[in-house]
């Protein structure tokens, strides 16, 4: 249990607490089940696990309203589950089924769904930064009040696509809310070993951008942060930068053998659990019993198991259907 | 009805046309507002639709490109100026991956109804960083349309379908037509963005080519008249997805090939029609397929040089009098 003195006592409603708490488990069973079903051979090519980093996704979009727009990584499945794109959808595009939500075509890299605005699922670092300020700036000129969320790695700040986005939606003023997913390893190189300037604040606000530095392993602290950001895009019509500390437990890939940091590193990291820290803290204040939890991660491991039979149980598509989808008309 | 103008005036009366149409159309790119246009083809335009819809960006090709992008995914209809070819390299990813493959790798869920515009092609001594022509890299990527109007009806004409297209389409000016006055033909409004055209009907030998070299291979069409070749030549005008038919019909008649593009001749889009040819029309051709492309060698500065590295008047009549055998 947590030291009193540090004790940060939870004081957003109960409802939204225990959907913070809800959406990480969820996250957190989804990809466990994917780690296996790599090792099974039903999910193929590059997987990346957001195992240890489920706050900021989901104190983030949380933040979000229906309307807002979401641009995200390679790592995103933590995203598209709490977006609210079905963990049906999801799995069977890990599978490559012609019912997954992006048709089988994208595959773990490249979630979309247009029905809750996600646009994906960029497989290049940096790549989604120019397209999320391009979104900005269609919502700016036709005068909608909406935000667009852009995540990213630190590691996509060595990017130029960082610099020119960040000066471009700060010179025209674009209303992009910049979320850093700071997990400290670019793939296995440390953020000291890549970057000369490691203050990311600092970075943005080079370009006269408002930032925020703040706990990512908090899920209630990454939703205050994200929901301040959010407003001040909304009220100011100019884009945010907020930066979440946080970590990833497992490899980046499944093809990485973790020879760059100490397992003594990432045990400490995972004393800072994300759905262990809020539980926890919820149990102390007497807001959640282990049967409620338990509960929760019964549901979110039924969602799964749910979800695997329908990937497994949907159709492929049919190869005369291969060059469709290229053009709007073949 | 006709009218005299210039390759540059259709260009921009084509904008200002679409701008007028349709308030979702906007431009942006470097100087394309203050200054005019670095090649004026927006000049006025600023005047005319203000600030928001002609819009001066920082020189962050890959940035504001990929805001095109994301704009076009957000409802809008931009049109994106990239001053040159050169540039567009530091854009690429973007367009490669983002533009081309956004449709497909969300099973059709998205398009991308984006314009970029670009101005390609050397025989200005403005030597190896100014002088590519990059079309062939662009028709090699599914996702992507490749347009190089050669004409001034297709200057005028070619923007209007490249904007309603509801995939990304990238449009190639040679630099070198901006100046180039002549007739505006009452029937460009028709233009299509599917097809190539007959620029010379002839019957011994078809030279195929697009974008700047149309003038170069008519003028050589001329000269081998005097040689007594009758040569047909064919304008390519949409590099991709190419028209094949139109160029086997033609080759079918003439059973003679020359292919015209200023690329480099290894791996260019010279090289696609030849294969094309080979696959579809072997038995029709009487005399090996010829080429003529620039030298491989970066382009140099002096003149006698570029003009050496260049296809040239001079290198397709003899390519396609050593086709003919006359």
């Amino acid at each position: 249990m947590s030291d009193p003195a540090s004790f940060k006592a939870v004081t957003l409603p109960r409802d939204l607490t225990i959907k913070l708490l809800t959406d990480m488990v969820r996250i957190r069973r989804f990809e466990e089940a994917c780690a296996e079903l790599y090792g099974e051979g039903k999910i193929r090519g590059f997987l990346h696990l957001y195992i240890g980093e489920e706050a900021v996704a989901v104190g983030a979009i949380h933040a979000l309203t229906a309307q807002d727009a979401i641009v995200a990584t390679y790592r995103e499945h933590g995203h598209a589950l709490t977006r609210g794109i079905t963990a049906n959808a999801i799995m069977a595009e890990m599978y490559g089924k012609h019912s997954g939500c992006s048709r089988g075509r994208g595959g773990s890299m490249h979630l979309f769904d247009a029905a809750t605005r996600f646009y994906g699922g960029n497989a290049i670092v940096g790549g989604g930064l120019p397209l999320a300020t391009g979104l900005a700036l269609s919502e700016k000129l036709t005068q909608k009040q909406t935000v667009t969320a852009c995540f990213f790695g630190e590691g996509a700040m060595a990017e130029g696509a960082f610099h020119e986005s960040l000066n471009l939606a700060a010179l025209w003023q674009l209303p992009v809310a910049f979320f850093c997913e700071n997990n400290l390893y670019a793939m296995g190189t440390a953020l000291a070993r890549s970057e000369s300037q490691t203050d990311l604040c600092a970075k943005a606000a080079a370009y006269k951008l408002p930032t925020q530095r703040v706990d990512g392993m908090d899920v209630i602290a990454v939703h205050e942060a994200a929901q301040t950001a959010c407003a001040a895009v909304r009220k100011t019509g100019g884009p945010f930068f907020v930066e979440f500390q946080t970590y990833r437990f497992r490899a980046h890939s499944m093809f990485d053998a973790e020879l760059y940091r100490t397992k003594a590193e990432v045990e400490e990291w995972k004393k800072r659990g994300p759905i262990h820290d809020l539980s926890g803290r919820l149990k102390a204040q007497g807001l959640l019993g282990e049967d409620e939890f338990l509960a929760i991660d019964g549901a979110a491991r039924r969602e799964v198991e749910a979800a695997i039979a329908f990937a497994e149980a949907s159709p492929w598509e049919p190869v005369e259907t291969l060059t469709h989808d290229v053009y709007a008309t073949p | 009805m006709s009218h005299k103008t210039t390759y540059r005036e259709a260009l921009r009366e084509a904008h200002r046309d679409a701008l007028r149409a349709d308030p979702r159309v906007f431009l942006m790119g470097e100087d394309v507002g203050k200054y005019g246009g670095s090649y004026a083809v927006s000049k006025g335009l600023l005047d005319e639709f203000g600030a928001q819809r002609i819009r001066d960006t920082p020189l962050s090709e890959l940035a504001f490109v990929g805001a095109g992008i994301g704009a076009a995914l957000g409802g809008l209809r931009p049109i994106v100026e990239v001053m040159t070819v050169n540039f567009s390299l530091l854009a690429l990813d973007q367009i490669v991956n983002t533009a081309a493959t956004l449709r497909h790798m969300s099973g059709g869920q998205f398009s991308i109804p984006l314009v970029i515009r670009m101005t390609t092609g050397a025989g200005r001594q403005l030597a190896a960083q100014h002088s590519h022509s990059f079309e062939g890299w662009y028709a090699h990527v599914p996702g992507l349309k490749v347009l190089a109007p050669a004409t001034i009806g297709d200057a005028r004409g070619m923007l209007a379908p490249a904007l309603a297209d509801p995939d990304p389409v990238v449009l190639f000016e040679h630099a070198l037509l901006y100046n180039m006055e002549g007739e505006l033909e009452g029937d460009w409004a028709n233009t299509d963005i599917r097809s190539a055209r007959v620029r010379r009907a002839g019957t011994q030998v078809s030279l195929i080519t697009y974008g700047g070299s149309l003038w170069k291979t008519l003028d050589a069409a001329s000269e081998l008249a005097a040689h007594g070749v009758d040569a047909e030549v064919i304008d390519l005008r949409v590099l991709r997805p190419l028209d094949t038919e139109t160029i086997l019909e033609s080759v079918r008649k003439t059973h003679r090939a020359v292919v015209i593009d200023e690329g480099w001749k290894t791996g260019s889009l010279a090289a696609e029609i030849c294969a094309r040819l080979a696959e579809d029309a072997f038995y029709d051709l009487d005399a090996p397929l010829a080429r003529v492309c620039s030298e491989e060698v970066p382009i140099p500065y002096p003149k006698h040089l570029e003009d050496a590295a260049l296809p040239q008047t001079a290198k397709i009549v003899a390519a396609a009098r050593s086709a003919t055998g006359k």
